[in-house]
């Protein structure tokens, strides 16, 4: 395969890593400091890697990720990066998915412990789902060269992988990493499912895939991460994690350096130096922090002819003329010339899941680490992650966990006999807490590499005065770069414990916060994008619409028509012509997107008293009765219709944007409030499709199309209701109007909408008009429209609506308020019309009401209102207005100044009722 | 390879504050370090020469929402009574770095908020016309012209909801929450101020409707004035006094991605699509949710409100969709019923309260700390409080920026 990395070609192997790839490539210097400049190359050889981040240029491109988690595949092109990410132009194409998965027990990481916490889990029935973000299972044991059940390790771990594949409800998926742990049991994972693949992916599968995932029990077997020790001049290229060195040379087969220098803290180091020596890397010393070391390691050691420094550290570090590594100052005063030093300062539990969990963690002297305390949830842990260091005791602890798990999940459990261990050298001495090697050039102990902080950032921040944790970090900023403080996250706070004399207990970490590997914004998104970013609604006329040239509004998610220009017509010629049709002939438009709910129950006209400020409950059947809904503080939120079609069956109708809310405000009041009312509410708006005949001539229209029904102004009286054939489609008839015209709403089943909305457009000259229409018609009867006329902060009786606020009630919601001082004031800010002094210019909606003349350039300037509504209106044959104004009712004939971006235009107030104010139109 | 060098930001000072141990009694009280308590305790040492005077924490300091907060600093409000703080408070933004010697990082680059429907076409022209009369600096711009500040910003027109345009306040800006707190408590600790962390309130001391001092877990305290600047946390505290505050507690998240290359020059914020985002001075873009549906005092949100505030983050600005959250939190916002804060006088003598500042309270600091400092000392509302008083629920005048052209944040 070749790879390219920063323009030059590469080999790399089926299994590399970019990381891996590049260090048998020989790439020492892979990035440098994001402030210092200093050389830097690979730390680590997985999820700890701190130093080298690349760009991905292929595939789908990435702006930052590590080394040591990308596959290499044919043609991968990266670029390396030094702190800072590179956020690719090109728009990503790639698809992004969500899944869902409800299991009994849920196992995090696929290694020796969580091999045998499924298996354990498995065997005994539940349903299992085994999550590991290696591409391949093992998790540690891909770099051991123990015996397990007599078998290779890579052998036993097929075995386990076979055993598990035959359990039918047991799911194992890999590249698949747990990146939140959220309250009952709710924990997230991401799938890589193409990224290695490279231009082989199938273009048909999703790249990445989110699993939502609700487990009843959850087994955290996460695992460690190794940790380092920090001493002078601790970045240089060839200074590596002692683990991640013997897995470069052991699970990739390229060879970390020639001769190494292994520095360590606990029995693991020791055991490095041995697995380091065995792969051919001459180790020229090994230094170990503690007085006392493992008996079987020193051994082993000495064995291979490699004798052990006790109580020995690095004192500082010597580089080549490319920064490298080549010799190692020991604080016994010898230079060791080595081109790799191994260190190892200890485990870090990988508690970060359980920690988001809300489970606590303790530190253990014991395990020199912080490990999981009490869980919080149904939350097991096992294996390393619990500070276990043997390779038995893990898988002892693994196979207990899933027991007990499944156990806890209703299941009789069996517990499988515990794989024996050969090969495995037995820990002895105790680990050291060891982080910091003092040094006076302090400022090349680097801390976070990453972030260029050092030991000398850590003991400014605490000579400042800071003591907590959470300051350290956020005034050294260690912890906050790409690596999520990784490999810097413990070892800050044991450097303060040295520092400041406090124990790792009273220091404690930071919080972990999810997620625990980074999540790109595209897969959160996942399919909602574009178009489906937030779901279109479109009412069952819609394509009528579109072919007829509608221009279309978002009204909340839904597509309204705007207006209906014809061929080479402006927005204003159009709704001239639509206004002017519905003042003087017929015109018709679609309003199925009014919310609609459908009320059941005795008790519908009591909630709607208390819901609404004007009586219902007397409103008989077949009628129709307009109301005005207030919050607690009296403020309009909603108005409409309601429809009582049966004793106990009633329509109520909803603003086009608040539907949803009105839904949820009646169920609030119902389940919270008021559980004892028999009522049942049910959203039907999209069930029923609402055309509007609007016009003088709307009768005629309506009695052709409806010959069987009494269309008389006796026979069919202003807010009534009817049951009819409209064009031979059985249709409710409402007689309201939202216009001040004769006008008729017939709604049918949304499967014959369109039909209906044919047949009325056939039945003869009909216009059909849209949403800016509406908004003219309405204005010049002083409807106000609920969310541009009101802002929350208006009543109904500033609305000039006081005869709809109920006096005889005892209650409803609202009615409280309305007695308040501020609230009962006569001089609040009022409805009321404007219009133009000079009869011709229209003022902008959202322009605010000065006093006229009113100097501008000096503010503050006074305001008294705004502009609420604003149209030409046909009718009058002058520009016309609605505004909010204070004490507007009482101040009708007013000349003020309309303020739009700092020009004023002189405008008088008028009565917000300008069109046939004795609604003498509405029977036609 | 050659990789190009980040500047270091600017260091912050050697010396911020010292650990202290609570005496047995102080002239004033202020329960919560929080970036209002710490200012304050600033002003009423600066402005007030009361400097016998202790900030209580529970926590660490600044540790709650100055630490979780998205840094956004602006005063584009509707109402007279909210430019009024928020502008006051910006104009001392805008002295803040001179005022404390101290840097905060308080960077002026503007806060656009997009418009997508005519309605919000509407609200915010109006809001535009109020800031202007009310010597605000806002202004009404075009997509072209949004563009040309935000050249990320997708704003053509086959997207779910295009840009319709936008108001943008240049004034406006971030700055870094944590050096601001410790800019606070530096010069309050070097004027005096005992700053005590660890030290939770559990409740009020009074004598008949006399507050004399308080409870804590480190045993009482006596004070002359006691202070209350715990956010959602207050009505935990007057309960014990049998007052109820009108205060709702709900989670609200935000995120970092990690640290990129310079895209994004100014703040954007959506309120529609519930998107708010501005590029951090080193480089990660921060970005805040919605607010949860579900009230609780856990520092944790729901998941699925991430998911969504990213659909609609990628629409807005496609260059985001390769960038990673890296890191998520959560806040806890207190909310009154008209969504603006209750700052002022209580039915108790000796007894203050600033709190309900829902998603508005990082931009407010420095005003707010001034107005309350003077509330205190003075034993009046401040004008600038006198209408965000606890009494406005009572007599219906209320402030309500969420019902109308407000944005949240």
């Amino acid at each position: 395969m070749r790879i390219t990395v920063d323009g030059v070609q590469l080999a790399a192997r089926p299994g590399d890593t970019l990381a891996s790839a590049l260090l048998r490539a020989g790439r020492r210097v892979l990035s440098q400091g994001i402030y210092t400049g200093r050389p830097r190359g690979l730390v680590s050889a997985g999820v700890e890697e701190s130093n080298v981040f690349v760009q991905v240029l292929s595939g789908s491109g990435e702006p930052m990720v590590r080394a040591t988690e990308i596959e290499a595949y044919d043609g991968l092109r990266v670029r390396t990066l030094a702190g800072k990410g590179l956020l690719p132009d090109e728009p990503d194409e790639a698809r992004y998915d969500k899944t869902f998965a409800h299991t009994d027990v849920l196992v995090v990481g696929g290694g020796p412990a969580g091999l045998m916490a499924a298996l354990a889990a498995g065997e005994s029935g539940a349903r299992v789902l085994l999550i590991d973000d290696q591409p391949r299972l093992g998790g540690r044991l891909l770099a051991s060269r123990a015996i397990v059940d007599g078998l290779a390790v890579h052998d036993w771990v097929s075995s386990m992988r076979d055993r598990l594949q035959a359990l039918p409800e047991v799911t194992v998926t890999s590249r698949t990493a747990v990146v939140g742990y959220y309250d009952h049991n709710y924990l997230v994972a991401v799938e890589r499912r193409t990224d290695h693949l490279g231009s082989a992916a199938p273009a048909t599968m999703a790249r990445h895939r989110l699993w939502n995932i609700r487990a009843g029990q959850v087994v955290l077997a996460t695992g460690a991460h190794e940790r380092s020790i920090a001493f002078a001049d601790n970045d240089r290229p060839g200074i590596m994690l002692a683990h991640s060195a013997t897995a470069y040379a052991w699970r990739y087969g390229c060879r970390p350096g020639r001769r190494a220098v292994v520095f360590g803290a606990h029995d693991g180091a020791l055991a490095a130096a041995v697995e380091l020596a065995d792969a051919g890397v001459e180790v020229a010393a090994v230094l170990d922090v503690r007085d006392v070391v493992g008996a079987d390691f020193a051994a082993a050691l000495a064995r291979r002819g490699i004798s052990v420094q006790t109580g020995a550290t690095v004192s500082g570090t010597l580089a080549d003329d490319d920064g490298v590594l080549r010799a190692v100052l020991t604080s016994a005063g010898e230079t060791v010339a080595a081109d790799l030093l191994a260190v190892s300062g200890g485990w870090n539990p990988a508690v970060e899941l359980f920690s988001q969990s809300g489970g606590r963690t303790f530190w253990s002297e014991a395990a020199a680490g912080f490990v999981p305390d009490t869980a919080a949830q149904p939350t097991h842990c096992a294996g390393v992650l619990t500070g276990a260091v043997s390779l038995a005791r893990v898988l002892s602890e693994g196979a207990g966990a899933g027991a007990e798990a499944a156990r806890a999940a209703g299941l009789d459990v069996t517990e499988p006999a515990t794989p024996s261990v050969e090969g495995e050298l037995r820990e002895e001495a105790a680990p050291a807490a060891y982080f910091c090697v003092d040094s006076a050039a302090e400022e090349t102990v680097f801390v976070d590499l990453q972030r260029d902080a050092t030991l000398h950032d850590i003991r400014r921040a605490v000579g400042a005065g800071l003591t907590s944790v959470e300051h350290i970090k956020r005034y050294t900023t260690i912890g906050t770069a790409a690596d999520q403080g990784r490999g810097s996250g413990v070892l800050a706070v044991g450097v303060l414990a040295q520092l400041s004399g406090r124990s790792m207990a009273e220091i404690g970490t930071t919080t972990y916060r999810p997620p625990y590997t980074p999540i790109s914004f595209a897969l959160l998104a996942g399919r909602d994008r574009g178009r489906l970013a937030d779901p279109e609604r479109v009412t069952a006329i819609h394509d009528w619409h579109v072919e007829h040239g509608a221009v279309f509004e978002d009204v909340g998610q839904w597509k309204r028509p705007w207006f209906f220009p014809r061929p080479a017509e402006s927005m204003d010629e159009a709704v001239r012509r639509e206004c002017a049709a519905a003042r003087t002939g017929v015109a018709m438009m679609d309003a199925s997107t009014l919310g609609t709910i459908e009320l059941q129950g005795a008790d519908v006209g009591l909630l709607l008293d208390r819901l609404y400020t004007n009586v219902f409950s007397s409103l008989k059947i077949g009628s129709v009765r307009y109301g005005v809904m207030c919050g607690p503080d009296g403020m309009v939120i909603d108005d409409g219709t309601t429809a009582r079609l049966a004793e106990d069956r009633w329509l109520m109708s909803t603003t086009t944007g608040n539907a949803a809310k009105i839904l949820e405000w009646l169920e609030e009041w119902l389940q919270t409030e008021w559980p004892d009312l028999d009522v049942r509410c049910t959203s039907v708006t999209d069930q029923w499709s609402t055309v509007v005949l609007v016009g003088p001539r709307s009768r005629d229209t309506l009695e052709e199309l409806a010959p069987e029904l009494d269309c008389s102004v006796e026979g069919f009286p202003f807010m009534t209701v009817r049951q009819a054939a409209v064009a031979g489609i059985p249709a409710r008839i409402m007689r309201v109007s939202f216009s001040g015209e004769l006008a008729y709403e017939i709604t049918v089943a949304s499967w014959y909408a369109l039909a209906v909305w044919e047949a009325v457009f056939a039945a003869g000259e009909i216009t059909p008009y849209g949403t800016e229409t509406m908004h003219v018609l309405r204005a010049e009867k002083g409807y106000p429209i609920v969310g541009q006329d009101t802002d929350g902060t208006v009543t109904p009786q500033d609305l000039g609506m006081g005869w709809i606020v109920s006096k005889k009630k005892p209650d409803f919601v609202g009615k409280r308020s309305f007695a308040r001082a501020d609230t009962s004031r006569s001089d609040r800010r009022q409805l009321v019309g404007v219009v133009p002094v000079d009869g011709r210019s229209r003022v902008a909606e959202g322009a605010q009401l000065v006093s006229h003349g009113a100097v501008l350039t000096q503010p503050p300037v006074a305001m008294h209102g705004h502009v609420t509504s604003s149209y030409h209106s046909v009718a009058l044959g002058t520009p016309f207005a609605l505004a909010l104004l204070d004490a507007g009712a009482s101040r009708h004939g007013e000349v003020l100044d309309a303020v739009d971006d700092g020009h004023a235009t002189a405008v008088q107030v008028v009565s917000p009722v300008p069109y046939d104010p004795d609604g003498v139109r509405r029977d036609g | 390879m050659t990789w190009q060098l980040t500047p270091r930001l600017p260091a912050q000072p050697d010396f911020l504050w010292a650990e202290a141990e609570p005496k047995a009694s102080y002239d004033v009280i202020i329960v919560g370090a929080g970036g209002h308590g710490l200012a304050t305790a600033y002003y009423l040492a600066k402005n007030h020469g009361i400097t016998n005077v202790a900030v209580l924490e529970r926590g660490w300091l600044a540790g709650g929402n100055m630490a979780r907060n998205t840094t956004i600093i602006r005063s584009n409000y509707l109402w007279d009574e909210s430019a009024g703080i928020y502008e006051h408070a910006l104009k001392l933004w805008e002295g803040l770095e001179a005022d404390l010697d101290c840097e905060v990082a308080f960077s002026q680059r503007g806060v656009l908020n997009l418009a997508h429907s005519l309605g919000d076409v509407r609200e915010g022209r109006r809001r535009v016309n109020a800031n202007q009369l009310n010597g605000v600096d806002a202004e009404w711009l075009t997509p072209e012209d949004v563009q040309k500040i935000a050249p990320i910003l997708n704003i053509s027109t086959d997207v779910r909801y295009p840009v319709l345009g936008a108001t943008f306040q240049p004034r406006a800006g971030i700055a870094k929450h944590d050096w601001v707190a410790w800019g606070y408590a530096r010069a309050a600790h070097a004027m005096g101020v005992d700053l005590i962390q660890g030290c939770e309130v559990t409740g009020v001391l009074r004598e008949g409707d006399r507050v004399v001092g308080v409870d804590t877990v480190s045993g009482p305290i006596r004070a002359g004035r006691v202070a209350l600047a715990a956010a959602g946390h207050s009505s935990v505290i007057t309960a014990s006094l049998g007052l109820r505050l009108p205060l709702q507690s709900f989670p609200l998240q935000a995120l970092v991605s990690e640290l990129l290359e310079q895209v994004l020059d100014t703040v954007v914020m959506s309120n529609a699509v519930h998107v708010y985002v501005s590029q951090a001075h080193k480089g990660e873009l921060v970005m805040g949710a919605g607010i949860d549906g579900y009230v609780g005092y856990g520092q944790r949100g729901s998941f699925p409100v991430i998911e969504h505030q990213m659909a609609a983050a990628i629409e807005l600005f496609p260059i985001f969709a390769r960038a990673h959250v890296l890191r998520t939190w959560g806040g806890i916002v207190d909310v009154s019923p008209d969504a603006s804060p209750i700052v002022g006088l209580t039915p108790f003598e000796g007894l203050y309260v600033n709190c309900g500042w829902g998603t508005g309270g990082f931009k407010a600091t420095p005003g707010i700390g001034w107005v309350f400092a003077d509330t205190i000392a003075n034993d009046r509302p401040h004008p600038l409080a006198q209408p965000f008083a606890l009494a406005r629920f009572a007599d219906g005048a209320l402030i309500d920026e969420h019902g109308a052209a407000a944005v949240a944040h």
